[in-house]
């Protein structure tokens, strides 16, 4: 896609009428400060190092969610596609609990693990859980058989199979639930660091507003929207290179 | 293997119910080395089945069944896999360390070796199934099963890849079977001809048309004939359609 200039009309137009309105006073600074001030507030904060380190914490948070829940619905995914029973096994229970909305089990979740780090991990590895069972089991299922079949007569062995035509075949469903669970995550996260944190972007936010610094928690919120936005466009380009195999198949 | 069997295919008996639908009700078939054998009947009639049990695709038929020595199929459609370059689908399963070699000699045999770094997406319907024919002859096989290979394609197409067929042949010798619908595919292609009606062998037929072949050759068309009327086909337009 590129980018075409008539497309930034709009954003600097609303920043710059923001600017304009903060300035006149026709809005309160307590209730939204200008982006000028929340600027300023990126760079003081940037500089004494409390952005960074709140951003470095809510990262690993992030990460850590991820991995655990990716690496577990991968894990369940895969078992539940690739095996009858497996699929007779694991499927059902997900399937019932993935109609739970998951950041409603924050009240219980407080009760099993506390109010400590780990609730804020688990409600991330929670909200990457589901779309990445999902779409891994999706992914498996909706292989062409008939291209498993070629395969075979190929002289392929089960594992080979798996190697050379499942797991690439499921790769572009697999993608679309990584970015979803991306998109998850960082919903669960920003839910999870307003309680109780002791550090994390949720924790700047909570304290600022506590003293009425709106510029702080409006950082907060820009920086929570560059993070899912740089997250998505890093996924997007990983699966351009990882399948390229489909670019023809758009062009013709 | 020290002393070479006559026959690649020794099939006895052969038999598949689908849902209590019989499909085979007992085919007797027998592929010498390096013969050609094409393989007729209306559609429905299970051509497709039974090379399907051939290839060792088909776990829920009975009967007896030998072969010997190494099988390749080519299906209908390519089935090359989306995700690997036109080189990688050829290799693929193929074991030993000059494999990237010998698909490369396998995709010169066909004509695309300048192909090889391709996305099977950017390849035309005929240039995909002459990968698919390379992906087959890579496995030198001894048996080289065809399911309706040049259906898909265009009728030129279609005549370009049956002489390639004929020229693969020549040069590898493999036996090889063709189910199809198309007679005068049959008749150019192969040795001997199966016509497979009521879940048996109805009908085998000696070509004797000499080789190579064309359509105006002494005796293809009372062959074709014959052939048609096995297929239950009016042969003559303005004759009544038999009952």
């Amino acid at each position: 896609m590129r980018l075409r200039p008539r497309r930034l009309i709009t954003p600097i137009v609303l920043v710059a009428g923001w600017e304009g309105a903060a300035r006149a006073g026709v809005l309160p600074h307590d209730k939204l400060p200008a982006p000028s001030d929340v600027a300023a507030a990126a760079w003081r904060l940037s500089l004494d190092g409390t952005l960074g380190l709140h951003l470095l914490e809510s990262l690993e948070r992030a990460a850590l969610g991820l991995l655990i829940g990716g690496s577990l619905a991968l894990v369940l995914g895969a078992v539940a596609g690739l095996l009858r029973t497996g699929d007779d096994l694991v499927d059902p229970p997900v399937q019932a609990a993935r109609m739970l909305p998951h950041l409603g089990l924050v009240p219980l979740l407080i009760i099993w693990v506390g109010i400590g780090e780990s609730l804020k991990i688990s409600l991330v590895a929670l909200g990457a859980f589901f779309p990445i069972y999902l779409n891994t089991y999706a992914g498996i299922r909706g292989i062409d058989e008939r291209l498993v079949e070629a395969a075979r007569t190929c002289g392929l062995t089960q594992l080979e199979r798996i190697r050379h035509v499942v797991l690439p075949g499921a790769m572009p469903s697999l993608f679309l639930g990584l970015r979803l669970a991306f998109a998850a995550g960082w919903l669960s996260l920003v839910v999870g660091e307003q309680v109780n944190g002791q550090s994390g972007l949720g924790f700047m936010m909570m304290e600022a507003r506590d003293f009425s610094q709106t510029e702080i928690v409006v950082l907060g919120l820009v920086v929570y929207a560059s993070l899912g936005l740089l997250s998505d466009l890093a996924l997007r380009t990983a699966e351009r290179r990882t399948l390229s195999w489909r670019r023809g198949l758009r062009a013709s | 293997m020290a002393s070479r069997p006559a026959s690649v295919v020794a099939a006895t008996g052969i038999r598949r119910v689908f849902a209590g639908t019989t499909v085979l009700a007992g085919v007797d078939l027998r592929i010498r080395r390096g013969e050609v054998v094409a393989l007729l009947g209306e559609s429905g009639s299970g051509k497709s089945t039974l090379l399907r049990i051939l290839a060792g695709l088909d776990q829920e038929a009975t009967g007896e069944l030998t072969t010997t020595g190494s099988t390749a199929v080519v299906f209908q459609e390519h089935r090359l896999l989306p995700w690997k370059r036109v080189a990688d689908n050829v290799a693929l399963g193929v074991r030993g360390r000059d494999a990237r070699e010998r698909a490369r000699t396998a995709l010169e045999e066909v004509g695309l070796a300048d192909r090889s770094g391709a996305w099977p997406s950017e390849l035309s319907g005929g240039q995909s199934q002459r990968v698919a024919f390379a992906r087959a002859l890579v496995r030198e096989p001894d048996l080289l099963l065809l399911d309706e290979p040049f259906g898909a394609l265009d009728a030129l197409t279609r005549l370009k890849m049956q002489a390639l067929f004929g020229r693969l042949h020549a040069g590898h010798g493999f036996a090889a079977l063709l189910v199809t619908h198309d007679v005068e595919e049959a008749l150019l292609l192969a040795d001997r001809l199966l016509v497979l009606d009521q879940g048996r062998i109805a009908e085998e037929i000696e070509v004797d048309l000499g080789r190579p072949r064309a359509v105006d050759v002494p005796g293809f068309s009372g062959l074709r004939r014959r052939l048609l009327t096995l297929l239950h086909v009016p042969v003559d337009l303005e004759a009544p359609i038999s009952p």
